[in-house]
């Protein structure tokens, strides 16, 4: 029986169903509850922290309390990164609105919430620095010593021969693009309870995070704790994205609680809070040269990437992540000959930007996806020739970069998704729709998706912290389960099944005898955790490696016991096989375990294995087509149709990959149409509430089709490809395109996005 | 601040608690009650993961507070599946089509489409939309939370293709 590649119902799902699932809030029963009191000033001198009537038992904690707790300060040695500290709790100066100044510890969440607003924060106000323009303005504050002239990441790219492309060019075509600010908005924000246990002196740490053995480590480390005595938990986790990877203050606070005060303390985000204060994301602005050849040939690039990475730098990534994300992956899928390119990161009075899905991709393939729509158009080139034209053809394929492209599909995902899309018959309809006064468009995004890259993919990055492999501890019980401990912690990618399926194909055992284990620090392996695209490749990969070593202890003990050669055991249905005969697993466990007298001197007494996986990386690859009407009196867009050509290589649970890409372009397409965090000039936050920053609901995503095609990477041990990330990569860019193609009669096209009716209204109304 | 005392009627089952007048019904239910299958991802009416049935009518429980809901009867999640935790059809589509990732907006589906499959009312494909409409989910992008709750219609013939 083949479990990997079928649609298997998630063991994850009727404990949720259920409601019976255990999210951080749902496990404060008997905790303190802690408020946090936030900066209401983008920037300023604290002058006084007073609490004039702080009712018994109360407590009041601020950063004159932390004498010794160090600062969060995570290090890139490459691309002239400024090292710049954020305190757990400021004594000095406050850099944004929303920031922690303070914590107030009562028993109930209510009563800490009114004590909160009796404090007296006095604060003196001082001018901020708060968009990309504030902070290269010369003259302007300056948020941190340690980074003059607010830049905290400069990195360049340059070939000598880029200049010379652009001499030869017969056209060169600009773009200058802006993405707004975006929050990855989790529906479970962040909370943490730490509960300190009196017997043992060990604190463990209950948290919404997606990072578990980071935490532990860099809190122990900021406590200067033993990483011994502190347990991380990540129980269910209501999303991520990105957003739950950081290390932010509020948890070393909450374990610097317990251990002084030896009890239990729970901090539960109001949304309010992760709007304004968790993490950022996607404000930049890039700007775009390219060179091409009458035929369309693209000769070069140059970028100008510039991203507003808010007041600190977020552990373990840095702050540096979108713009040098940006400034490596620019080349995409294209066959690119020469590059130059900068990118900077920008210290500002607002919430410090941190990984959201995609991270730069998103806006990434928005520029180059743009771009060549209007190369294709500046040189009379139909765009899905100008892309075919420029596709990498032939793998491996190394970037002006230096990433090599593996296997991929980028021409045939293209040529499926115009087949599929029809073309022509959309181009009647949007003729007739245009006698009607309708505005119809089409746009594609194809572009490539680097998943799955362990240790020296980030290693080339120059961080101080270098994630990338993962371990796989797995093991059979005397009762004949298997238990497979990963040290990663996926929080809704369905990982626990998916890697069951992997392991009962090489164990020979049904799914539901093995049990994925993960998200507690004294459970599992030390590991990195979910995100980047990375559990069916790497997770899956050190599974695989694992579930293979375990099965060869298996037919070791098999082979003795059937008198046959290891080599000629099978294992299936549960059993180990010799031609006819055969013994149950249930048998082998019980008696490596308790009759090991038999087998000991073949591989001792347990039926236990590790097994390491750090793979290169892979690049998954896809084309999406989006249909839009945008109703030009309104500027309202509405999606018709979205289609996506996902190649992802093997896919270990289909039903599994396709919530995933539903998922991601629900979040592109509100990326691109409805979510912007906005600030005042004064810095302060104007989408504080879900009425203001707009998800999406059901009304504004369209069915999305999915084609999937399966080009198995020769990079990776299972063949599978990341696809976490593609769908918020390819929506925006897909969409931007439609909305261009369907403003073509106004002249006008986008370059900004979300393109909200605003937005969309200025346009048309600067065109007329 | 002084407590009243309420009963609420929770799955069938009475819960006497003493509540602060501001106490919300979505905390009553988590922190009194111990039920804490009903989420709060707002705790200002706008993402729906509270949703609970008041009386038979669907509500968003951060938006009351517990004290309206004295002496009336509430369901949650809880009560969807059997003591034994079999899954009841709605739920169980849910699982065969993959209608939850993280599983925190979850519930709060699961009541209003509890609500909407007990409507006389046929549902159609506009008002499916329509009504999920009301509740936000960050990780599914809604295709199978549409499917699934289109399955459960379509399995006790409240499914009507055209409206
Ligand atoms: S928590 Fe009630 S609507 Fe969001
Ligand atoms: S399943 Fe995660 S929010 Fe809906």
């Amino acid at each position: 029986m083949n479990w990997t590649g079928r649609r298997l119902p998630r063991t994850e799902d009727p404990a949720l169903l259920r409601g019976e699932g255990a999210f951080t809030a749902d496990l404060a029963a008997g905790a303190r509850a802690v408020r946090f009191l936030r900066s209401p000033y983008a920037a300023g001198r604290i002058l006084s922290i007073t609490a004039p009537d702080l009712p018994p038992g109360a407590l009041l904690i601020t950063g004159a309390d932390l004498e010794g707790v160090g600062a969060i300060r995570p290090e890139l040695f490459r691309f002239n990164y400024r090292a710049i500290a954020q305190p757990v709790l400021p004594r000095e100066r406050v850099h944004f609105v929303g920031q922690p100044v303070a914590a107030v510890v009562a028993a109930t969440p209510e009563e800490a919430e009114d004590i909160a607003e009796t404090i007296l924060l006095d604060i003196e106000p001082e001018d901020p620095v708060v968009t990309i323009d504030d902070a290269l303005r010369p003259g302007t504050p300056t948020l941190h010593a340690e980074a003059p002239g607010n830049l905290v990441v400069d990195g360049t790219i340059r070939h000598p021969d880029c200049e010379a492309a652009f001499a030869r060019a017969d056209r060169i075509v600009e773009l200058t693009l802006r993405s707004g600010r975006q929050n990855a908005t989790p529906m479970e924000a962040r909370a943490g309870l730490a509960a300190y246990d009196r017997a043992t002196g060990r604190i463990r740490l209950t948290a919404s995070c997606q990072m578990p053995h980071m935490l532990r480590t860099g809190i122990a480390t900021l406590l200067g704790m033993a990483e011994a005595d502190l347990q991380i938990v990540a129980p269910d986790v209501g999303g991520g994205f990105g957003q739950k990877m950081a290390l932010f203050p509020e948890y070393p606070l909450l374990v610097w609680l317990a251990r002084r005060h030896r009890g239990s303390f729970c901090w539960v985000e109001d949304r309010n809070e992760n709007l304004i204060a968790s993490a950022h994301s996607r404000e930049q602005r890039h700007h775009l040269r390219a060179a091409f050849a009458a035929d369309g040939t693209l000769l070069g690039l140059e970028a100008d990437i510039l991203a507003n990475t808010g007041a600190f730098s977020c552990y373990p990534t840095t702050c540096g992540v979108e713009p040098l994300m940006a400034l490596a992956e620019y080349p995409g899928p294209y066959r690119l000959p020469t590059y130059a390119a900068r990118a900077r990161a920008l210290a500002t009075n607002t919430c410090p930007a941190a990984p959201y899905r995609g991270v730069s991709r998103p806006v990434v393939t928005f520029g180059l996806e743009r771009l060549m729509d209007r190369a294709a158009a500046a040189l009379g080139i139909d765009p899905v020739a100008l892309r075919r034209r420029n596709l990498v053809t032939e793998f491996p394929h190394v970037t002006p970069t230096g990433l090599t492209l593996d296997q991929a599909s980028y021409v045939e995902a293209l040529d499926r998704a115009v087949e599929a899309a029809d073309i022509p018959a959309f181009r009647t309809r949007q003729q007739a729709a245009r006698r009607e006064g309708r505005y119809l468009g089409l746009g594609l995004a194809v572009f490539n998706e680097r998943t799955g890259y362990g240790t020296p993919a980030f290693a080339a990055r120059g961080m101080g912290i270098v994630p990338g492999y993962e371990v796989v501890d797995i093991a059979m019980t005397p009762a004949g389960e298997v238990e497979v401990r990963i040290g990663a912690s996926p929080h809704g990618q369905g990982l626990r099944t998916a890697l069951a399926q992997l392991a009962a194909d090489r164990l020979g055992l049904d799914p539901s005898r093995i049990r994925v284990i993960h998200g507690d620090t004294d459970r599992t392996p030390y590991g990195w955790g979910s995100f980047a695209s990375r559990g069916a490749v790497i997770a899956g990969g050190a599974t695989q490696l694992a579930a293979d070593k375990l099965a060869a202890r298996l037919r070791r003990a098999a082979a003795r016991l059937l008198q046959a050669e290891p080599e000629s055991i099978a294992l299936r249905d549960g059993a180990a096989w010799a031609g006819e005969a055969s013994i149950p697993l249930t048998e082998i466990a019980r008696r490596v375990h308790q009759r090991s007298e038999q087998l000991s001197d073949l591989d001792g007494f347990n039926l236990a294995e590790t097994a390491q996986y750090d793979p290169g990386g892979t690049f998954s690859n896809a084309c999406h087509v989006a249909e839009v009407e945008v109703d030009a009196e309104t500027g309202h867009v509405r999606v018709l149709r979205f289609l996506v050509v996902e190649d992802a290589g093997r896919l270990l649970n289909p039903l599994i990959a396709d919530g995933q890409v539903h998922g991601g372009v629900a979040q592109g397409i509100a990326n691109a149409l409805l979510e912007e965090v906005l600030y005042a000039p004064d810095g302060n936050p104007l989408t504080g509430s879900l009425a203001d920053y707009l998800p999406p609901s059901a009304a504004e995503i369209p069915p999305i089709e999915i084609i999937h095609m399966e080009t198995e990477s020769p990079e990776t041990l299972t063949g599978a490809k990341g696809l976490g990330e593609g769908g918020t990569i390819g929506a925006p860019a897909a969409i931007a395109n439609a909305i261009s193609d369907a403003l073509a009669p106004f002249g006008v096209d986008i370059t900004e996005l979300p393109a909200t009716p605003a937005r969309i209204r200025a346009l048309i109304r600067n065109a007329r | 601040m002084t407590k009243t005392p309420i009963r609420l009627t929770v799955n069938g089952v009475p819960h006497d608690i003493a509540v602060e007048p501001r106490r919300t019904l979505a905390d009553a239910l988590r922190d009194d009650c111990g039920l804490t299958g009903t989420h709060l991802g707002c705790e200002h009416g706008v993402c729906g993961a509270c949703t609970v049935l008041l009386d038979g009518e669907v509500v968003r429980a951060c938006l009351h507070f517990a004290i309206q809901a004295d002496g009336r009867t509430i369901r949650t999640v809880e009560g969807l599946a059997t003591p034994d935790g079999t899954l009841n059809p709605l739920q169980h589509a849910f699982w065969q089509h993959h209608g939850l990732q993280c599983g925190f907006c979850t519930p709060g589906f699961l009541m209003l489409a509890t609500w909407l499959l007990e409507q006389e009312e046929p549902v159609d494909e506009a008002r499916l939309r329509h009504v999920l409409s009301s509740n936000l989910c960050r990780c599914t992008g809604y295709q199978n939370i549409l499917t699934a709750v289109r399955a459960a219609a379509q399995a006790i013939g409240k499914w009507t293709e055209a409206a």
